[in-house]
């Protein structure tokens, strides 16, 4: 059945990226375009007195100037998903509430125009203290970004999962740890481009970026911008290059030139430039974490709580805080324990905003559990790896309800877990070590493991608000996941399909081709895939867009259900044609037959062609036309209940990992030595792809880990304002990864496929902490914090040398 | 980042670019390579009223031997010292240093004058210069003077270049017999500025160390003669007990400062280890172990 | 002497010309006065090698020179690597290893290759991770591209 699914197929998109022939945002051919600056705040915390924009409006090719007067004058401040009363407009209105909030806009012929302008706008800043720390914002007598609100507590939930005070109590084990995740992004190479375009007789706004989703934030931005949605045109170009989930915050932008385009009149054209991007794009948030692990003495985990400390920045921007409660339905991972307390507090402070970053609060969640486990496998001097053994959930438990309402679709732990420990030879890597640490060199191994959502539920983030607010009777629920796509059939047999996605990079063109051609007996090469979103002539939803790990489980079977669809049609068409009785003939190898066979029956080239030029022919009630819409939807994707339960996901994957690191006992480089990742992602529609997503996604994880930080000095003053200081991983660092897949399909997709876009990107900063730590274990240093640079590393290898023995 | 407006010469010779630049004095820049200058305009930290553009004076792009030494154009490009057989052979430790300059796309580019009249702390040229005694030759209004590399580099990104001069060459000694060279460096990134380079020349009589050079960069606002290093292996000899002892004089010798990637204690400790490292090097190249690794 | 100049130079094997203020980068004269996108920028400060092209040969980064600088040049850009509709063996291998995702570092990636496996025809995965970090990549890991630029290097040498 399967001839193409599975296959590693070179990718359809490749010979126009390979030839310079993408067409990218800034390639686009635009009549008249002006070119767009921002101004940005040089203050991490600073009431705006006063702004004088005269000489800049003055200055040679520009066509005006736009602050927070426009903004207030013209826009509603974005939604926001949490209670407190915070104001995030497009612009600074009444302060600046960290380095690079935009505070101005100039519009000009070019943007080296526009740059000269930008130096020409007064604006008079009262500067104000600042606060980066997300648990100093908590202290009394920190300085207050947002007056309204009173503190800079922007959400505070404390949750309880089953008995955890009792669990606690019996415990034989308590281990207790505060970890420091990082601040970091993803820095797609290609940054946030926008051209926004008024047509002032028809009132539509036509903005096209390169944003990926989710469309909510369409709405969002016709709210903010006070057009109609049907007024505000979505535009994707063919190419985006690279997001990460990072370009999802791209939509405060998308209102500003918006706004820029209706008050000008001119199409404005923005391509942000790098030092923006790092200055205020977006990233994870920075987290203070206080775990405690209760357990029997065999290992047996008996339950978990943690306190949160979530630093989003100066203003929550949606779908923060998604940071925090993204994975609230695998908020115990792959174990099997019953009993959780989360106590999450969401803070702002004066540092750029957050939102979704690949593995969006999953690589902050692992990296906590896993050390955890490790921690307790040490106290307990057990093989770290029999202590996952001894909790994982098991085959058989599937589908799993976990304590804080995760639907864990399908799975095998404890086999991929043991396949991982194979390929990498995990007591070779242990005899290795003895040999080492005999010899004098520090040498690790590291484990982790996790369950891999996709597919967000849109009803998680209802979880920032009380139970209370959900159940008064004006709240709407919010629940969700759909994903759609059109299927045509030509006259002459070929096919089109349409997707309502918006990639960036994962191949959707290659990976539906290959469904399609399964499902209509053709090969990958009759069809033709388009991926460009226009939501004036998508189908799409407020869930829509590529983010989430979304479009192997979603997109795949919206496309092969669009297929099959069809197919239906096709057999009722040849009933008609052939007076065959219904339920006699079948669809098989790309024509329709008698069931059973014995005639050739009618290929698809034969009946698109009837279809098309004849339509007298067709059955009594049957559409005419050769097309078919299909939209998928989760069933199962309900909105919390009163008790903070809700699948927040739609499929869960699952990644094993064994790391082997050396550490330099002098220059305290960490050398990775081994690492080998094995996923369950279900169904692997094309294992080419499915490799690079897990290989980029794990040097992903290893940034943030070792090299990546957005850092701050203690006044709020950013230190990684170009890529001299914020180091993304090059090839000389990052290591060979070695995938395997051990494949549990899903009951609830298509196909049977889940997501695997983020993948490594939440394992390996546990792996290598995990993988550091055991090199360190003689000398007493266990990893709590993030990332673990050199010279960080030395000062404990330091400390450690110098403490008596 | 875009450049800010600018007037802009392209001189076909030294002597034309000198003429431009006692024109227009404090308000101009040459520009070399173009690898630092470009960013710092891109990002507007740098606005000069005039950039004098040097690419065009092809009267200084040469490498020429001399007895005993080595002379480079300013203009020679990093990557013309990578692939010549002639710094290979007569300048090992700068042709061992330039494999840690930026990339190669970056080298085709960048010149041995723009890194030395840029001097940045962390730049490897600088040190290399510093190392052995390098002569730089200084052109102004005023004719020509020849400054020593112990002279030449002031402070941060600050040279003894007074308004109106340029630098137009740098002479090396070439490498002597029973020497042995290395350039250690440890950075984030290959390709990154050093947190901590090293670069050394040992040149050996018999047992003994006839003379050895040690400079650091990375290691304070300029690149550092480690001379107390030096002499601890001049008087002592080139035994382990007194690498070590040399490589622990060159980390108190040296003034670091923190930042974002490393603190004054860890680059102080690097500068220790990595003097080892390249001392053990070049020691081993002076012997005769030509085939020592380019990196450890 | 800030004022436009006429600037040719030749691209792809042809000639082209066009007019720059000095300060033109010579990245945005190639993309916009010469309409060749191909040529991507990704961090105008010469890190991210994105913008990387041929001069003379050579490769080198077209966001850290003026357009000024390089009339009367030779350039090659991504858009000439391809000759008379046959891809490059460097591009043959991308696609066949998977060496691109969302194709956005790519010509800057396979430039750098180019002029790489020119002075270095039979390197060493060392050798070729060291080279490629001349350029980022944030979708593969690099792990594809690195297979890519080994299988072309090998080709490369046993073409006749």
């Amino acid at each position: 059945m399967a001839k193409w699914v599975g296959q590693p197929l070179k990718r359809v998109e490749d010979p126009r990226l390979l030839t310079g022939r993408g067409v990218f945002v800034a390639d686009l051919p635009l009549k008249d375009p002006y070119a767009a600056a921002i101004l940005r705040s040089p203050h991490a915390h600073a009431r705006i007195r006063s702004i004088d924009a005269s000489a800049a409006l003055a200055a040679r090719g520009v066509a005006g100037v736009i602050t927070g007067a426009d903004a207030l004058a013209h826009t509603q401040p974005f939604a926001v998903g949490v209670q407190a009363p915070v104001k995030y407009y497009c612009l600074a209105t009444d302060k600046a509430r960290f380095v690079g909030e935009p505070v101005a806009v100039v519009i000009a012929r070019d943007r080296y125009l526009a740059e000269d302008a930008l130096e020409l706008i007064q604006v008079e800043y009262e500067p104000l203290p600042a606060v980066v720390d997300p648990e100093d914002a908590l202290k009394p007598g920190a300085p207050i970004l947002h007056e309204a609100a009173g503190s800079n507590q922007a959400c505070h939930r404390e949750i309880v999962y089953g008995d955890v005070e009792g669990a606690f109590a019996a415990a034989a084990v308590v281990i207790r740890e505060r970890f420091r995740f990082p601040k970091y992004s993803s820095t797609p190479i290609e940054t946030y481009g926008v051209v926004a375009a008024y047509d002032a007789a028809s009132g539509v706004l036509t903005i096209t970026s390169n944003f990926m989703g989710p469309f909510i934030l369409h709405a969002l931005v016709a709210r903010a911008l006070g057009l109609a949605e049907n007024r505000l045109r979505f535009v994707v170009p063919p190419e985006i290059g690279g997001s990460f989930g990072i370009k999802t915050s791209i939509f405060p932008y998308l209102a500003v030139m918006g706004l820029a385009a209706m008050r000008t009149g001119v199409t404005v054209r923005w391509i942000e430039d790098r030092r923006e991007h790092l200055l205020a794009s977006s990233s994870g948030v920075d987290r203070v974490a206080y775990r405690e692990l209760a357990a029997r003495d065999d290992g047996t985990i008996l339950a978990m709580r943690t306190r949160w400390y979530d630093n989003v920045g100066g203003y929550v921007r949606s779908p923060e805080p998604g940071c925090t409660f993204r994975p609230v339905g695998n908020w115990v991972g792959p174990y099997r324990f019953a009993n959780l307390a989360a106590d999450a507090h969401v803070v702002l402070t004066n540092k750029s905003l957050t939102g979704p970053n690949r593995g969006y609060a999953c690589g902050h969640l692992y990296f906590e559990i896993e050390r955890m486990v490790d921690l307790l496998a040490q106290r307990l001097g057990m093989d770290p790896a029999e202590v996952r053994r001894r909790n994982f959930i098991q085959p058989g438990q599937f589908p799993y309800r976990t304590p804080s309402g995760g639907l864990y679709d399908s799975g095998d732990y404890p086999a991929a877990f043991e396949r991982a420990l194979e390929a990498a030879g995990y007591d070779k890597l242990l005899e290795e070590q003895k040999r080492a640490r005999a010899a004098g060199r520090l040498y690790g191994v590291g484990l982790a493991v996790a369950v891999d959502p996709s597919v967000s539920n849109m009803g998680y983030i209802t979880i920032a608000l009380d139970p209370a607010v959900r159940a008064r009777p004006e709240y709407l629920p919010k629940s969700g996941a759909i994903e759609s796509a059109t299927v045509k059939i030509d006259p002459l047999g070929k096919v089109t399909a349409i997707l309502g996605t918006a990639p960036q990079g994962q191949g959707h063109q290659t990976i539906v081709a290959q469904i399609i051609a399964d499902e209509l007996g053709l090969a990958p090469g009759d069809i033709t895939v388009v991926d460009e979103m226009d939501t004036f002539t998508r189908v799409w939803g407020i869930s829509s867009g590529t983010y989430s790990s979304r479009f192997g489980s979603v997109g795949t079977s919206a496309a092969a259900l669009a297929a099959r669809k069809l197919k239906d049609k096709l057999v009722r068409l040849a009933c008609a044609l052939t007076e065959a009785p219904a339920e006699s003939l079948v669809f098989a190898d790309g024509r329709v037959m008698p069931r059973g066979g014995g005639s050739r029956g009618l290929t698809l080239k034969e009946l698109a062609g009837r279809a098309h030029w004849n339509t007298q022919a067709l059955p009594p009630g049957m559409e005419p036309a050769l097309e078919a819409t299909a939209v998928f939807g989760f069933p199962l994707a309900d909105s919390p209940d009163a008790q903070d339960r809700v699948n927040s996901s739609n499929t869960y994957g699952f990644i094993a990992e064994v790391m082997a690191v050396e550490v330099d006992p002098e220059t305290a480089e960490i050398k990775i030595l081994r690492y080998v990742t094995v996923h369950d992602a279900g169904v692997i529609i094309n294992p080419l792809i499915a490799e690079g997503q897990i290989a980029g996604g794990a040097l992903h994880g290893l940034g943030g880990a070792l090299w990546e930080e957005l850092a701050y000095d203690s006044e709020g003053q950013f230190l990684s304002g170009s890529f001299i200081d914020y180091l993304v991983p090059s090839a000389s660092q990052a290591p060979v990864i070695e995938v395997e897949h051990l494949a549990t399909p899903s009951p609830f997709t298509t196909l049977g496929a889940k997501g695997l876009g983020e993948a490594s990107s939440m394992t390996a900063p546990a792996a290598v902490a995990n993988a550091v730590s055991d090199a360190l274990a003689p000398l007493g240093i266990a990893i709590t914090e993030l990332p673990i640079t050199p010279s960080r590393l030395w000062h404990l290898l330091d400390a450690a040398r110098r403490r008596p023995r | 980042m875009k450049p800010p407006p600018f007037d802009y010469y392209a001189p076909a010779s030294a002597a034309e670019a000198l003429e431009l630049l006692g024109r227009y004095g404090a308000d101009a820049r040459l520009l070399a390579g173009g690898q630092s200058l470009v960013p710092l305009l891109n990002f507007r930290l740098s606005a000069p009223a005039v950039i004098i553009d040097l690419n065009r004076a092809t009267d200084l792009a040469y490498i020429k031997e001399e007895t005993g030494r080595v002379r480079l154009g300013a203009m020679t490009r990093q990557r013309a010292i990578e692939f010549s057989p002639l710094v290979k052979s007569r300048l090992p430790l700068l042709a061992e240093a330039t494999r840690w300059v930026g990339h190669l796309p970056t080298r085709t580019r960048g010149t041995v004058g723009g890194s030395l009249a840029h001097s940045d702390p962390a730049a490897e040229y600088p040190a290399v210069a510093t190392a052995l005694d390098a002569e730089l030759v200084v052109r102004g209004p005023a004719g020509e003077r020849v400054v020593p590399a112990a002279e030449f580099f002031l402070g941060l990104m600050t040279t003894a270049l007074q308004p109106g001069e340029m630098l137009v060459e740098v002479r090396l000694p070439a490498l002597a017999s029973n020497s042995g060279w290395a350039f250690e460096e440890f950075s984030r990134r290959h390709g990154d500025f050093a947190i901590v380079g090293i670069a050394a020349m040992v040149t050996t009589e018999r047992d003994r160390c006839r003379s050895a050079r040690l400079a650091a960069c990375g290691a304070g606002p300029v690149a550092v003669r480690l001379r107390g290093a030096e002499e601890i292996l001049e008087q002592g000899g080139l035994g382990d007990l007194n690498i070590n002892a040399a490589a622990a004089r060159a980390a108190e010798l040296v003034d670091p400062s923190a930042d974002l990637h490393a603190s004054v204690e860890y680059r102080r400790h690097l500068v220790h280890v990595l003097t080892r490292r390249a001392l053990k090097r070049a020691l081993e190249r002076a012997r005769g172990g030509g085939a020592a690794p380019l990196r450890s | 002497m800030a004022e436009p100049r006429k600037i040719r130079m030749t691209v792809n094997g042809q000639a082209r010309e066009g007019w720059a203020e000095p300060r033109r980068l010579l990245a945005d004269f190639l993309r916009e006065d010469l309409g060749l996108t191909g040529t991507h920028i990704g961090c105008e400060h010469g890190i991210c090698g994105a913008c990387t092209v041929l001069l003379n040969g050579e490769a080198a980064r077209s966001c850290l020179m003026l357009a000024v600088q390089a009339d009367g040049a030779e350039l090659m850009t991504i858009e000439g690597l391809a000759r008379g509709g046959v891809l490059h063996p460097l591009q043959e291998a991308f696609w066949e290893h998977h060496g691109l995702q969302c194709g956005f570092c790519t010509p800057g990636m396979l430039m750098a290759a180019y002029d790489f496996l020119r002075v270095n025809p039979d390197p060493t995965e060392e050798e070729i991770r060291e080279a490629l970090s001349a350029v980022l990549c944030r979708c593969t890991g690099y792990q594809g591209i690195v297979r890519a630029v080994k299988a072309a290097a090998d080709r490369m040498r046993s073409a006749p």
